[in-house]
This record gives structure tokens, C-alpha cells and sequence, in this order.
């Protein structure tokens, strides 16, 4: 699944909320939507077998590796037991797993840098753009989406001298590298932030609060921030997990993160790194729901008044 | 519509009208200048409507009042002061813009609260100002709802109630009424008026439709390329239009070929004097339809015609008459006088000044 798929607000029905709505207040636009929604299910889409076939060969693609993951981490001897799990959080095996429990700390603090980047450099940049130099939107945007199609093999072979440099000046704390974490979740973060842009009238938005009296802070804190909660939430949560998933860039950089200290101890005991993989797929799992819920809930706000 | 009867007087809004003045302001966008030397003395209290077609200036004229452009040269004066450097958010303006200026995030009430809580007004006297500001523009009952619960026309209401709570200096209207359907439309031109006039606050009123305009203002400066073709109160610019570009703007007008000689036109069979000063020879004459009678076929006046069309206006009919000459007469007449489809009638105009181009 594909960050830019997971981003876009889902369109949803809106809720009553306390009185009816009048009738005419329904955008047209967000009426047109539903009905060509509507069309492509009835009249285009593929029918309820073809639809059934395909999402129990696609899920059981997904499904089967994660199920055997599963299982292998219940083998106990020739029957299944838990011993493995409770295994991991014995205290009497605490250095065997010291360095999966230090990647994961490195891992959180390197997620919680990339969005704090995500936030507070990306969004304000692109808001800024949008705002006040409207033309160099496309060039943003190929900047942006850029390291989508640089192997991470590449950008560490560029990485490698910065890091050198980085290394000697703040030392080898694990932070430095969320800021090449930055570059790789901000194609995902881009196309969730611009998404919520363009469904909202930022620029009137912004007009009305000033000549309202509010400074640039106000505008962007009270005005645009909450109007495009949607898509700075699912920028976080992508970047969140791509962070979680990163392995390449740490590796070669010789820093320890949640992939590198899983391969670790990978060496020494499958069934913990086996586990802590699940672990971690699943915390991706309910991060990417998180994300279609905000998005979607996003999307309503905006869409009942963009332009 | 429902139209607000408020009878206690809005002091907390009220508040004496301050002067806005245009000084030479030029305003480039790269190599286009859009903006060519405005001038314009806006009086306390008054409204006054900026009119012209799209791409004449007006909404940059206004944008570089609110701060939200920068003027290449030339002086904004708010109440004598140059505000040139002063930010938007401190210039002390409402503003109303075309559509969609409510935050969806926030409720009828706290929308209208916003701009007294920039103002450090404590959060009880805001609301009560606020609840005070949507009385007045009849919408007290709906301030806990989510602007996307309203109709455009009750957004443009609120818009209008958070515009004038914080009593500022100078209220901006920037088509307001464009996106409105036609009743909702005239029902709250006329509200944005009757409040202007109570709340005794200096309006700029930018529009393209001369109807708004002559019904509003009690001057209209109307716009073409970027400059100010004529300042005047409607009646002025209705009856005695300055430039062709005026005449052809504000009203309803049939350009009809005319022979110009010594101050006075040849046009229709009827010869009536001409505005503004005009050399000698073929010109067109703008026809009001108000000032074009119907006659019959046997009357004597006028040139004969046949009608293309005639439209039922209600309380008049305006019918579309094709004279001998080829020309197309537009005439308002009695409903009672019936014309139709090919039927042969005289048209002549009444002896007052046309204008020439």
C-alpha cells in the first residue's frame, strides 16, 4: 500500500451533528462526489465475486508470511506454547535483549525528531509557499517527492561525508539521523500536507484572520493548523512509520535502530527478533488505520468549504 | 430573507467615521501595471463604490488598503495616517471577502469572537459582543453552529457580523454578494446598507454589478485599466456619464450610430444635446431605454421599426426594436402596451443629453 493511497481523505457521509443541516448547504461538490461514487460501485466496479477473489488472494498474500511469523514464534519443542513471548520480557534475559529494547528507544526518539521536521520545517515551508510565492509550488513539489526515486543505497553513499562531519561535531548521538529520516518521509508527509491544502481555502482563511488582526503565529497556530489537522496527522503517522520501518540508512551509518538491533539479535535468538518484527508490524498496522480515520475525518472539515 | 429588526441602537459598534484617502497609488505585478495612479478622497461615514468590469483594479485597489498588497508608490491613508508600513493585522479593518472567509474549525459565535480576542478583549465581553454583533445581522440563533451548517447567505451574514464587532476604522466589502443566488442577494445588499448607515462606518464596496452599486453608495468611482474614469453619486453617474467607458458601464444602453453637429446629435430622427464636449461628425449615441418612447406605426415622430422581441418585466416591458437603419433600440415602456414578434411601431427618443463616443 502506497503512502499517497493511505493519505488521501476517504469521502464519508456526514454525520448529523445537533440540528439538520439545510438542504442547499451541501457543496455541490461534495453531492457530485458521492453520486460518481455511487456509479463506479453499481454500474463500473467489478462484481461481488470478482470483488471476493481478489481480496482473499490479496489478503492471503499479506496474510500467510505474517501467520507463519506467527506461528513459528509459538513452536515450542514439537507443540505451541507462549514461552517464547514471556521469554522476552524475563529479567533474566535482559542483556541477551538489551540491544533490541536500546533500538527501539532510538527508533521512538528518531520518529519523534522526523515529525517535529515534518511540522515544524515542512509544513510551515509549504504553507509559506502556498501563501506567498505560489510559484515555486512545482518546484517544492519535485524537490519533495524526489527521494522517492533515490535507493536509500544512494543517498548514503551522499549521506556518508555529512555524517563523517556530523559525527566529529555533535558526536554519534542516534538523533542526526532522523534528519536523513526527514528526506525519506517527506515525499509521504508532502502528499498528505498538500492533499489538505488544496482542499482548504488557506489563502482566504489566512487573508480573513489578518485583516481580523491576528500576526502570522495566530494565522498559522489557531487558523490553518486545525484546519488542516487531517493531513498533518497523517504526515506524522507516515513519517512515524517509515521511520519504524527504516533499516539501510542506519546500517550503513553504523546506527542502531529498531531494524538494525532486530538483525542483530536475529544472530542469536530468531524467535525474539521474529516476534519484535510482529510487534512492530502491527504498531505500522494501527498506525496506517489511524491515519485513514483522521484522514477521513479531515477531509469532511475541508472539503465543506474549499473553494 | 428576514430582515432584523433591532431597535436598540448598536452603540457598542457605533463609532465616528474616519476618512480614507488614495494618494497616486500605482500598483505593478511583474511587468503589468494594474494599478495607474488611483486617487480617490473617501468622506467619514460615507460608502463609496469601487466599479468596474474584472481586471480594472478595483479588488487590488482594496487588497492594497487592507495591507494584503504591497502599493509599488503612492500613499493609503486611514483616518490622515499613512498605514504604508503598517501591517494588516494592525490597520484596524474588517473585511468581507467574495465566499468561504469562515474558519470550519470554529462555530458561528467564536468566528465572530475572533477578532476581539486578537484584540485582548476578555473571552465574557467577546462572547457578549459577538452574541450582540449576530443579533444584528439576525442570526442570534444559530451561534453554535459550524459555519458549514449555514446557507452562503447566512455565512456571508456572519462574515459580516465578525467584519463590524471589533468597530473598526474602515469596512471592506470584496464582492460579497457575487456568490449569493439573486433574492438572497438583493435582500442583503440592502441589510449591508441600512447597518452601514446606522453604524455610521466608512465602506469600501467593491463591485462589478451596477446595480449593487447604484443602489448602495452614495458615490461609485468606476474603474477601467487601473484608473478611476469617473467619481460621482449614482444619479451623476447615471444621468450624466463622463466618458463613453461610463456610459456603456452603468446602466442599460443601445449604441446607435449618430451624426454630431455643433454640440448636438442627430440620432433616432431627434435631435437632443450631447454630453461632455464632442468634435463634429459620425459618432454613437448611448440610448437609455428609459428615454426611448414606443409609438405607433401612424405616428409621426421618430423612425419606423419592427419589434424582435418584447420582455414582461412586471411593473414595465422593455421590448427590442430593429429600425429601418439596421440599429438596435431597446425601449422600456407601460406593461398595458403590448407589442410583439414582427409587429411594425416608431421609435423616437426624448429630448434630454446622450452621451457620445
Amino acid at each position: 500500500m502506497s503512502a499517497a493511497d493511505v493519505a488521501q481523505p476517504a469521502p464519508v457521509p456526514q454525520p448529523a451533528t445537533g440540528a439538520a443541516p439545510e438542504p442547499h448547504a451541501a457543496p455541490p461538490a461534495e453531492r457530485g462526489r458521492t453520486e460518481r461514487r455511487h456509479g463506479q460501485v453499481r454500474g463500473l466496479g467489478p462484481g461481488p465475486v470478482t470483488r471476493w477473489a481478489v481480496a482473499i488472494v490479496v489478503g492471503g498474500l499479506f496474510a500467510l508470511p505474517i501467520l507463519s511469523m506467527l506461528e513459528f514464534t509459538l513452536r515450542d519443542g514439537d507443540g505451541h506454547s507462549l514461552a517464547r513471548w514471556a521469554a522476552l520480557l524475563d529479567p533474566d534475559n535482559a542483556a541477551r535483549y538489551a540491544p533490541l529494547w536500546q533500538g527501539l528507544r532510538n527508533s521512538l526518539v528518531l520518529a519523534a525528531v522526523t515529525v517535529a521536521i515534518v511540522l515544524l520545517l515542512l509544513a510551515p515551508t509549504m504553507i509559506l509557499v502556498t501563501l506567498r510565492f505560489p510559484a515555486l509550488r512545482r518546484p517544492l513539489e519535485l524537490v519533495a517527492l524526489l527521494p522517492i526515486s533515490l535507493p536509500a543505497i544512494v543517498l548514503v553513499v551522499g549521506l556518508a561525508p555529512v555524517y563523517l562531519f556530523i559525527g566529529r561535531t555533535f558526536g554519534t548521538g542516534v538523533w542526526p539521523l532522523a534528519l536523513a529520516y526527514g528526506v525519506t518521509a517527506m515525499p509521504y508527509a508532502y502528499r498528505a500536507i498538500q492533499a489538505s491544502i488544496d482542499a482548504t481555502g488557506v489563502r482566504t482563511l489566512a487573508e480573513a484572520a489578518r485583516t481580523l488582526g491576528a500576526g502570522w503565529p495566530t494565522v498559522l497556530l489557531r487558523v490553518l493548523a486545525p484546519n488542516l489537522r487531517g493531513g498533518l496527522l497523517a504526515a506524522s503517522l507516515i513519517s512515524v512509520a517509515v521511520v519504524l520501518g527504516e533499516f539501510t540508512i542506519a546500517s550503513l551509518l553504523a546506527r542502531q535502530n529498531l531494524q538494525t538491533a532486530l538483525l542483530v539479535v536475529n544472530r542469536q535468538d530468531a524467535y525474539a527478533a521474529v516476534i519484535l518484527s510482529l510487534l512492530s508490524l502491527l504498531l505500522v498496522l494501527v498506525l496506517l488505520l489511524l491515519i485513514g480515520r483522521v484522514g477521513a475525518r479531515g477531509g469532511r472539515g475541508a472539503r465543506t468549504e474549499g473553494p | 430573507m428576514t430582515t432584523t429588526a433591532t431597535s436598540a441602537e448598536p452603540a457598542v459598534l457605533a463609532r465616528e467615521g474616519v476618512a480614507v484617502t488614495f494618494e497616486g497609488v500605482v500598483k505593478d505585478y511583474g511587468s503589468t501595471r494594474v494599478l495607474r495612479g488611483l486617487d480617490l478622497q473617501v468622506r467619514p461615514g460615507e460608502l463609496v463604490s469601487l466599479l468596474g468590469p474584472s481586471g480594472c483594479g478595483k479588488t487590488t485597489a482594496l487588497r492594497v488598503l487592507a495591507g494584503l498588497e504591497h502599493a509599488t508608490e503612492g500613499a493609503v491613508r486611514i483616518g490622515g495616517q499613512d498605514v504604508s508600513g503598517v501591517a494588516t493585522h494592525r490597520r484596524d479593518i474588517g473585511m468581507v471577502f467574495q465566499a468561504y472567509s469562515l474558519f470550519p474549525h470554529l462555530t458561528v459565535v467564536a468566528n465572530t469572537m475572533f477578532g476581539l480576542r486578537r484584540r485582548r478583549v476578555p473571552r465574557a465581553e467577546a462572547a457578549r459582543r459577538a452574541a450582540e454583533a449576530l443579533e444584528l445581522v439576525g442570526l442570534g440563533h444559530l451561534a453554535e453552529r459550524y459555519p458549514h451548517q449555514l446557507s452562503g447567505g447566512q455565512q456571508q451574514r456572519v462574515a459580516l457580523a465578525r467584519a463590524l464587532v471589533t468597530a473598526p476604522k474602515v469596512l471592506l466589502l470584496d464582492e460579497p454578494l457575487s456568490a449569493l443566488d439573486a433574492k438572497v442577494r438583493s435582500g442583503l445588499r440592502d441589510e449591508i446598507r441600512r447597518l452601514q448607515l446606522r453604524l455610521g462606518i466608512t465602506t469600501i464596496f467593491v463591485t462589478h454589478d451596477q446595480e449593487e452599486a447604484l443602489a448602495v453608495s452614495d458615490r461609485i468611482a468606476v474603474m477601467d485599466s487601473g484608473r478611476i474614469e469617473q467619481l460621482g453619486t449614482p444619479e451623476e453617474l447615471y444621468l450624466r456619464p463622463a466618458t463613453p467607458t461610463v456610459a456603456a458601464f452603468v446602466g442599460l444602453s443601445s449604441v446607435v450610430p449618430a451624426q454630431v453637429t455643433g454640440g448636438a446629435a442627430h440620432v433616432l430622427g431627434t435631435v437632443v444635446p450631447v454630453l461632455g464636449d464632442r468634435a463634429d461628425g459620425p459618432a454613437e449615441a448611448f440610448l437609455r431605454p428609459e428615454n426611448v418612447r414606443l409609438l405607433d406605426a401612424t405616428a409621426t415622430q421618430g423612425v419606423p421599426g419592427t419589434v424582435e422581441e418584447s420582455m414582461f418585466l412586471g411593473s414595465l416591458r422593455r421590448t427590442l426594436v430593429r429600425t429601418v437603419d439596421g440599429d438596435l433600440v431597446r425601449v422600456q415602456h407601460r406593461a398595458e402596451d403590448k407589442v410583439g414578434f414582427g409587429d411594425t411601431v416608431r421609435v423616437a427618443l426624448d429630448d434630454v443629453p446622450v452621451a457620445v463616443r
